[in-house]
């Protein structure tokens, strides 16, 4: 009986089970230590729980607001979204800029020319190597001293102003108007894409290849510019009126600066992961290409980007979501984004710190489920067939 | 009998000399590279001008100048000379501050030991001790205790503070790490489950709201009379973060290994224990200290945001300094002096890591 219960306790199916009934059992004794001394310590310091609090009026102000409605009279669930909104634009912004950089330094990195190649190399280096807060700081001061006093503003064309405070650009009077904006837009994507598709089906079967660069001119660009103006769409002008400008669209400086270190940040690494990309290209590929008579820049966009970008995306979209969650650094500037607005200004005024920075992470884990879905989606597609 | 003798060597022509030549191969060799550059002549004009004027040219480097008769014209470096102290040292006593002193040179010399240690097995017990040792020691020089005085940590600042973070992030990380990875790696379901779920959780939100957490919701955790002490609350915050990315890199680490490592090492009996000590992790550690450092360089980055949860680390006392009413408005030579000095320690770090990533992987063809 004994050794045979001996035997059992060194069997190892059965020590996992023990082990895993242990783990358990840990955890959970702790965290009902940890719940009941919440329960207690809330209690005692007279605070709320529960999420009732997403109904009470805000009672604040926001800085950056651009699609929802909201005044200080709405709701403390309705400034949550306005968060979450801020927290998409400042990313999308810095992504799509932080994109557009990093293509090009990576790109240089590899330059025959030995100028280009170093001062992509310096920008890499100073940038990746200097904390994203400082960076944040640094430019969000610079833009206080650089930019001019709202009545000085610099302005393009008398319609887009830019001072110490923000941007202002011109808006589009809502209306029918825009909708048919909208629609054109569509419609011109649409016969662009069907354009774009039947030119290389054409290039596919007899290799005569057709430039459609002026279809997606005609088509993305002009035409919805065309309908907008045809219509007659009203634009709102931003006014300077008393201190600051009035009417359009405002970007706030602190938008700005954030917008601009996270770009010149995240780029660093988008360059680095797509030079990495590009070097993981085998020789013979850009041998075989000029081989076949293609010319430096036919090589690198028909044959090497396409390879190179299979490698160098998956870092890149994480790379996306790294800024992403580096945009909460807003809070050190005052750009009101979900960090800013919901753990900051919220808490300080609920004081129910438990549920808020809850929601706050919850967010953030939704953006990044999406984006590492994403990437799995992509990894599966882009896997070499046949291996 | 026809003889031959060598010509004369000629000189290649001027257009193929070196610099003319180096000028034309790397610079001018096409119309398209000749333009690139100009738009890189073109670029370096526009930035540098203004940066050496502001830093050299227009700066005023007398160091005991005030605010006021520094000029705003270009950097003012009296500023960072003014409160060197206490960018280094925050808030620490001035009678104590020898403590810090001691507690840096002591790592100096450990450093300089470790590189002499010939031998590798006494080398790893040499690295291995002091990592035991070295935190109680330094703990009792900058906390005090055993005859020196306290030094509350509110006064504890500066890039002390921010290598006393970073340091303890990653050195109570480690062993958490490793935990965390071989149970993501376990095939005892809850345990990999739990383990998942820390890492994933942890890894997709930002570390500004773990922070917050640690400073705000942590001490409703646990009960009333446990005063915490904000800097406590903040390395318990840096170390749970930092657990996660430490167990994903060890997890790469552990995935390298062939598989044939782990069956041979059941076939000869080994306990789990002995095959994990003796056989797997070596080799694992091994493969990630390259990723590890990594990993180290972007805690040492991270630690700046302690600003945000009311720390004065390095970035913080730029703040603090120019809040004072003598040193208004001097923020950008506190950045750029802040960047400098955080520069050249992560710049030198990511070198090392890049040395040994090409020791490690060039042992491993």
């Amino acid at each position: 009986m004994f050794t045979k219960l001996k035997s059992l306790l060194y069997n190892n199916e059965v020590r996992a089970i023990l082990f895993q009934i242990l783990a358990v059992v840990v955890i959970a004794y702790f965290a009902y230590q940890a719940f009941d001394n919440m329960m207690l310590n809330i209690e005692q310091r007279g605070i709320r729980s529960g999420f009732g609090f997403l109904n009470d009026e805000a009672g604040f102000a926001v800085n950056d607001n651009f699609f929802l409605e909201y005044s200080p009279a709405s709701t403390n669930l309705q400034a949550f979204y306005v968060g979450i909104v801020n927290t998409l634009i400042v990313a999308i912004t810095g992504i799509f800029f932080a994109s557009v950089l990093g293509l090009i330094v990576g790109i240089s990195r590899l330059s025959s020319n030995y100028l280009i190649r170093k001062m992509a190399t310096v920008y890499i280096e100073v940038f990746r190597n200097i904390p994203i807060l400082l960076q944040i700081l640094f430019w969000y001061s610079m833009a206080l001293s650089a930019f001019p006093s709202p009545k000085n503003s610099i302005s393009f064309f008398d319609s887009i102003f830019l001072n110490s405070r923000g941007l202002y650009l011109p808006r589009p009077v809502e209306g029918v108007e825009i909708y048919l904006v909208l629609a054109s837009f569509i419609i011109g994507v649409v016969s662009y894409i069907f354009i774009k598709r039947r030119s290389n089906k054409k290039h596919d079967d007899t290799g005569i290849e057709t430039n459609t660069t002026p279809y997606f001119a005609g088509l993305v660009l002009l035409l919805p510019i065309a309908v907008y103006f045809a219509s007659g769409a009203q634009l709102e002008y931003p006014v300077l009126k008393g201190f600051n400008f009035r009417g359009g669209v405002d970007l706030s400086i602190e938008f700005f600066a954030l917008a601009f270190a996270l770009s010149i940040y995240t780029a660093t690494y988008i360059a680095e992961a797509i030079r990495s990309g590009i070097e993981s290209v085998d020789n013979g590929q850009k041998e075989a290409a000029a081989a076949m008579g293609l010319t430096q820049t036919q090589s690198l966009r028909l044959v090497v980007l396409p390879q190179a970008l299979r490698v160098a995306i998956p870092p890149i979209i994480n790379q996306y979501l790294n800024l992403t969650k580096n945009s909460s650094l807003a809070a050190a500037v005052g750009y009101t984004e979900l960090v800013t607005i919901f753990s900051g200004t919220v808490l300080n005024v609920v004081g129910q710190a438990i549920e808020i920075i809850i929601l706050t992470m919850l967010v953030y884990l939704a953006i990044s489920l999406v984006i590492s879905l994403i990437l799995n989606i992509f990894n599966k597609k882009m896997q070499i067939k046949g291996k | 009998m026809a003889t031959y003798s060598l010509k004369e060597t000629k000189q290649p022509p001027k257009s193929q000399t070196k610099a003319v030549l180096w000028l034309k191969d790397n610079l001018f060799s096409s119309v398209t590279n000749a333009s690139l550059t100009f738009i890189a002549l073109y670029i370096i004009y526009l930035l540098l001008p203004p940066i050496l004027n502001w830093t050299i040219f227009d700066a005023n480097f007398d160091l005991t100048a005030d605010n006021d008769s520094c000029g705003r014209e270009g950097a003012c470096w009296s500023f960072i000379n003014a409160n060197f102290k206490m960018f280094i040292y925050g808030f620490y006593p001035q009678e104590e501050l020898w403590r810090v002193n001691t507690m840096f040179g002591i790592i100096a010399a450990l450093v300089a030991l470790g590189s002499l240690l010939k031998s590798s097995q006494y080398r790893a017990h040499f690295i291995i001790g002091s990592f035991l040792i070295y935190p109680v020691v330094a703990f009792v020089l900058l906390y005090g205790g055993l005859g020196l005085e306290i030094v509350e940590t509110d006064k504890w600042g500066g890039l002390t503070l921010t290598v006393v973070v970073a340091a303890v992030g990653i050195i109570a990380s480690f062993p958490l790490g490793i935990l965390f990875a071989l149970g993501r790696q376990s095939e005892m379901r809850v345990v990999k489950f739990i383990s998942v779920v820390y890492i994933e959780f942890v890894r997709g939100v930002p570390l500004i709201t773990i922070l917050f957490m640690a400073s705000v919701v942590l001490p409703l955790f646990f009960s009333a009379g446990m005063d915490f002490d904000k800097l406590l609350r903040a390395l318990i915050g840096i170390t749970l973060f930092q657990t996660a990315y430490i167990a994903e890199v060890i997890r790469g680490g552990l995935q390298a290994i062939p598989k044939g490592q782990y069956e041979a090492a059941d076939a000869a009996g080994l306990s789990f224990m002995q095959k994990t000590m003796l056989v797997i992790l070596p080799q694992a550690l091994k493969i990630s200290i390259p990723n590890i450092v990594g990993s180290f360089i972007a805690l040492f980055k991270d630690t700046t945001l302690l600003l945000i949860i009311g720390l004065f680390d390095m970035l913080a006392i730029v703040g603090a300094a120019t809040s004072n009413s003598n040193w208004l408005g001097r923020d950008t030579e506190g950045y750029v002096f802040v960047a400098m000095v955080i520069w050249v320690i992560l710049y030198s770090m990511s070198r090392y890591s890049k040395r040994l990533e090409v020791r490690f992987s060039t042992e491993h063809k």
